[in-house]
């Protein structure tokens, strides 16, 4: 089958590799149908991932269709058309059992501050991902949620990351009717967030990034005020406070992690370095701007290893930080409804469609930010037949 | 003047899913209290190791499914399991992994030319897309790289960079 195939850093290519088998008996193989390139996808790209294995498939946004399924496998079937969360949950295991499937215990051996995520390094517990022909995909009695009659592909795939963790994120704000939030960083995720902030009842939502063609796409997908920290603001902290009568948000949302631009240090220190686990600034900003009693909610991926961040001002302001990564399989069937309803359309966030083949293309397109690209779709050769 | 409902009529669902309750403890409240007896859940078959997994000294054995991509092989695979002695804790545990990944690429092209593929940089890199849509850049880009290149090799092959200087003792 064909899949993407990590190199190196900022090296993929698109290769034939053997097909996935079964390998416990509730796993699945799914035929995949659309698959997205993500921006936590970038951070294994760049390298910035330790224990990122030369050979890995990634791919963690996915739909396909149920090939074949293991001997204990009874909630899928062959034929069923299935979106994939992203996080590999057993469904059982006591964080599973409290809503928390981004953090299920059984299912990465290789790291325990995290679970196990589909095409996320070793680190995620080595799980080849979907940016392939086909995927092996454990737990199936759990993950795999059937796509209902009359939703697109389009917006199921965005259905297995980027609208659960935008949503997560507007949900770990804490936000009450009135709130004023602020979301750094105008990738799928942002913009996302910033669209789900006015479900919990925002009363004005902020975005900050330093792309124009981002920031105007996040006006009118999100409805929110979008600004640019590099030409609208000298200083986006000083900039919030203002707009804010000197008080602060009420409630920031980190939607960068470890890519961000915005400050020398800690990009040389975060991104060219490693001496940190990312560049910090978008949550700097974030905790320096809240106001204080606020709530900073944090949805970037970070690495596993220390950041610099304002700690003390966490603690003088009395800010709550709150983070993880989505636990989709939650937020799913609210989300299903909103996407049935109307109310969200997350496929209008898919600006390129890119076939399997070109997977280099796709990555240097959406790292370098060419074309105008919000978020780019994979298609394999195999998803037409 | 404090916004109702109405001053958001144009954005579909606002307020739908507030709740008064999302205060800052979830996901705490759906605590069940299992978690004070420890690993106590039924614990899913445990998948059959058919290649090498390091696991975290975090944790006690694997869990029931493992990941399916590459086990470590070679002088990476060597400084991987070296990195899984320590905890995910210890900087001896993270460092050398993100040694042992640069080790892995150099070893991901000598395994290509082991296996007569000599691999296309211009293509993974991606640099068609961005000569199609940002030239400029990848002019910059190649002349900045042909430039280092130039002067490095300039500089390696001047005879008399690091000749000793000869003094006289009188």
């Amino acid at each position: 089958m064909l899949a993407m195939d990590f190199r190196g850093p900022k090296r993929v290519r698109a290769v034939q590799k053997p097909m996935p088998e079964i390998k416990h008996p509730e796993d699945a193989i799914v035929r995949i149908l659309r698959t997205c390139i993500c921006g936590s996808d970038l951070h294994l790209y760049n390298g910035n991932v330790p224990d990122t294995r030369v050979g890995m498939t990634f791919g963690h946004e996915f739909v396909g269709e149920i090939v074949e399924i293991g001997s204990e496998v009874t909630n899928v079937k062959v034929g069923d058309r299935v979106m994939v969360p992203f996080n590999i949950a057993c469904g059982r295991c006591i964080f599973c059992k409290q809503g928390m499937f981004g953090n299920c215990h059984e299912s990465n051996s290789e790291a325990t501050a995290v679970g196990g995520f589909l095409g996320y390094a070793h680190t995620g517990g080595g799980h080849n991902g979907g940016q392939a022909e086909y995927a092996r995909v454990p737990y199936a009695n759990f993950g795999p949620t059937l796509i209902p009659e009359g939703m697109s592909l389009d917006d199921a795939v965005l259905l297995t990351d980027i609208t659960p963790t935008g949503y997560q994120a507007a949900e770990m704000a804490g936000i009450q009717p009135g709130d004023t939030v602020v979301v750094f960083g105008a990738g799928p995720v942002g913009i996302m967030a910033a669209r789900c902030c006015w479900l919990f009842g925002a009363g004005r939502v902020i975005i900050i990034d330093k792309e124009d063609y981002r920031l105007e796409f996040a006006k009118n997908f999100a409805k929110c005020e979008a600004y640019n920290f590099e030409s609208d603001m000298d200083d986006p902290v000083m900039f919030l406070k203002k707009t804010t009568d000197w008080i602060g948000a009420d409630a920031c949302i980190d939607a960068v992690g470890a890519e961000a631009a915005g400050n020398a240090m800690q990009t040389i220190t975060g991104r060219k370095l490693l001496l940190q686990a990312g560049s910090a600034t978008a949550l700097h900003w974030a905790i320096n701007s809240v106001r204080k009693g606020g709530v900073v909610s944090i949805v970037g991926v970070y690495g596993p290893t220390d950041n610099l961040v304002p700690i003390g001002n966490m603690i003088n302001k009395g800010i709550t930080m709150r983070g993880n990564q989505a636990s989709v399989k939650r937020h799913l069937p609210r989300l299903i409804d909103h996407v049935m309803n109307g109310i969200l359309k997350p496929s209008e966030l898919i600006t390129h469609r890119i076939p399997l083949e070109e997977v280099a293309d796709g990555y240097r397109m959406f790292s370098a930010k060419l074309d105008n690209i919000i978020k780019p779709v994979l298609i394999p050769p195999t998803a037409n037949s | 003047m404090k916004k109702t409902a109405k001053d958001f009529a144009h954005i579909p669902g606002w307020g739908i899913d507030n709740d008064p309750k999302n205060e800052p403890t979830y996901p705490n409240r759906h605590r069940t209290g299992e978690e004070h007896d420890g690993r106590s859940w039924v614990r899913p078959t445990q998948q059959v190791l058919d290649r090498e997994v390091l696991h975290s000294i975090e944790r006690p054995d694997y869990t029931a499914v493992v990941g399916n991509s590459v086990p470590p092989s070679g002088l990476s695979g060597v400084i991987r399991r070296f990195a899984f002695k320590y905890s995910e804790n210890s900087y001896l545990h993270w460092l050398p992994l993100l040694m042992a990944d640069k080790v892995n690429v150099v070893e991901g092209i000598l395994d290509d030319f082991a296996h007569g593929t000599v691999p296309n940089i211009f293509v993974e890199k991606g640099y068609k897309a961005e000569w199609k849509h940002s030239p400029q850049t990848l002019v910059l880009k190649l002349a900045a790289f042909t430039a280092v290149t130039a002067g490095t090799i300039l500089w390696l092959s001047s005879g008399d960079k690091k000749k000793p200087v000869r003094r006289s003792r009188y």
